[in-house]
């Protein structure tokens, strides 16, 4: 989708923001959430892409104003709530209980749902066959999809290089969305930034990116 | 006793009821969040990847193995999710590596990432005015160097292999990896060489 996660090449946000001797997290509630992440991912409970898809989906005004880790919560939330786990109400219930009573401790209990067959990412099952070889030139489909895509705006209806070759992987458009995985061969392709952003590029400048087949067309000449 | 949102911000509340239903309905435990979180504690950081540079340093037969294919890690009984690439830096190469739509990160040799790395101003300008982030580092390179960025889109993580410094024959491996930065495996930094201490004069 068009959002405001897909930043690359814009503007306005200023100088980068470094900090000493940064801690791993600010606050209790950040390893909190990223823990919850990774196990609710290992669990099958949703997919990678599925993760990223709901970060995305964040109201804009919301995604640019909360700091990382909430974004991480939103969308773990709202998979939960898209998978049926749990529903909205239960939450803002729970969250009120929490609020009025500071005090209470989370509950203990174990897991009672099955381990699931942990999530196949490696694609080993028939591979297609690669369209492209390494040094062949490739273009960018122009796709404005309103579902997942990890083919950034900037770098749609572009013209570039292959440089490696990574074998399929899973491909994100569809597993975002559950319909399926549809492994692809994926690409490293390399742009001149000359293609990317015109007469306004910096000197001798490429960008690379891991491109999935399905966002490729050959270039013809 | 009244609420201060200050005190308990509506995220920390709300991942708080996040986690108990969780637990409550048998989805997850609470023991699995605590290990994950002390394993964070325990996370070193960028020294695996330290280790990494210092031995390509080193030995030059893993070096072409680990261009070749970054799974060589393995050597230094290193593993991680998803394939590693490794991009070497050179006198006429700048490697530096971003992820535009998210923060996708080479945690299995770097740790968890910094802040920084996954901020709107970062993400945005790298790709587009590298040179000009990498002044913000304090690294001003050479006209004459071209510049490769790398967007991290998909499950292959990028690490960059930076220049030896001058001045570090002789060193061991162990005294090398303490030379390499975080920040120079990302690629936004070079790696110094050996601090010089000043012999203080004492007068006689």
């Amino acid at each position: 989708m068009n959002g405001v996660h897909d930043m690359g090449g814009m503007h306005g946000f200023g100088p980068i923001v470094r900090e000493e001797n940064e801690p791993l997290f600010h606050a209790p509630w950040e390893a909190q959430v990223r823990a919850m992440m990774v196990i609710a991912r290992s669990r099958g409970y949703f997919t990678i892409d599925a993760f990223r898809y709901g970060i995305e989906r964040m109201d804009p005004a919301h995604y640019l104003r909360a700091p990382y880790f909430e974004r991480w919560l939103a969308s773990i939330e709202r998979n939960l709530l898209e998978n049926g786990f749990l529903t909205s109400d239960e939450l803002d219930d729970r969250t009120e209980y929490f609020r009025r009573h500071p005090e209470a401790m989370r509950p203990r209990g174990v897991v009672t749902t099955p381990m699931p067959e942990p999530p196949d990412e490696s694609v080993d099952s028939p591979l297609p066959a690669s369209q492209f070889a390494v040094g062949d030139a490739v273009i960018t489909r122009n796709i404005h999809s309103p579902g997942h895509t990890r083919l950034p705006r900037y770098a749609r209806g572009k013209r570039g290089i292959v440089q490696r070759l990574h074998g399929p992987q899973i491909f994100p458009d569809t597993n975002a969305l559950g319909l399926g995985e549809n492994p692809q061969p994926l690409y490293s392709v390399c742009f001149d930034a000359r293609e990317l952003w015109g007469d306004s590029a910096e000197p001798r400048q490429t960008v690379s990116l891991d491109l999935w087949e399905s966002y490729l067309e050959p270039a013809s000449g | 006793m009244t609420y201060d949102p200050d005190q308990e911000p509506y995220v920390a509340l709300r991942t708080k009821a996040l986690e108990s239903l969780l637990i409550e309905k048998g989805l997850l435990s609470a023991e699995a969040v605590d290990e994950r979180i002390s394993e964070y504690e325990r996370d070193i950081g960028p020294l695996k990847g330290a280790s990494v540079v210092a031995r390509a340093w080193v030995d030059p037969d893993f070096k072409a193995r680990l261009l070749q294919d970054g799974s060589a890690i393995a050597e230094l009984g290193l593993t991680g999710g998803g394939e590693l690439v490794v991009v070497e830096n050179t006198p006429d190469e700048h490697h530096m590596v971003v992820c535009t739509l998210c923060s996708c990160y080479p945690w299995m040799v770097l740790g968890l990432p910094p802040t920084w790395y996954k901020s709107f101003a970062y993400r945005s300008r790298a790709v587009i005015e590298p040179r000009a982030v990498l002044r913000e580092f304090g690294l001003d390179l050479d006209e004459g160097v071209t510049v490769h960025v790398h967007d991290s889109s998909a499950e292959v993580r990028y690490m960059v292999l930076p220049e030896r410094p001058p001045g570090t024959a002789g060193m061991t491996e162990d005294e090398l990896a303490a030379l390499v930065t975080r920040d120079a495996m990302i690629g936004v930094a070079k790696v110094g060489g050996p601090v010089r201490h000043l012999q203080s004069v004492v007068p006689g």
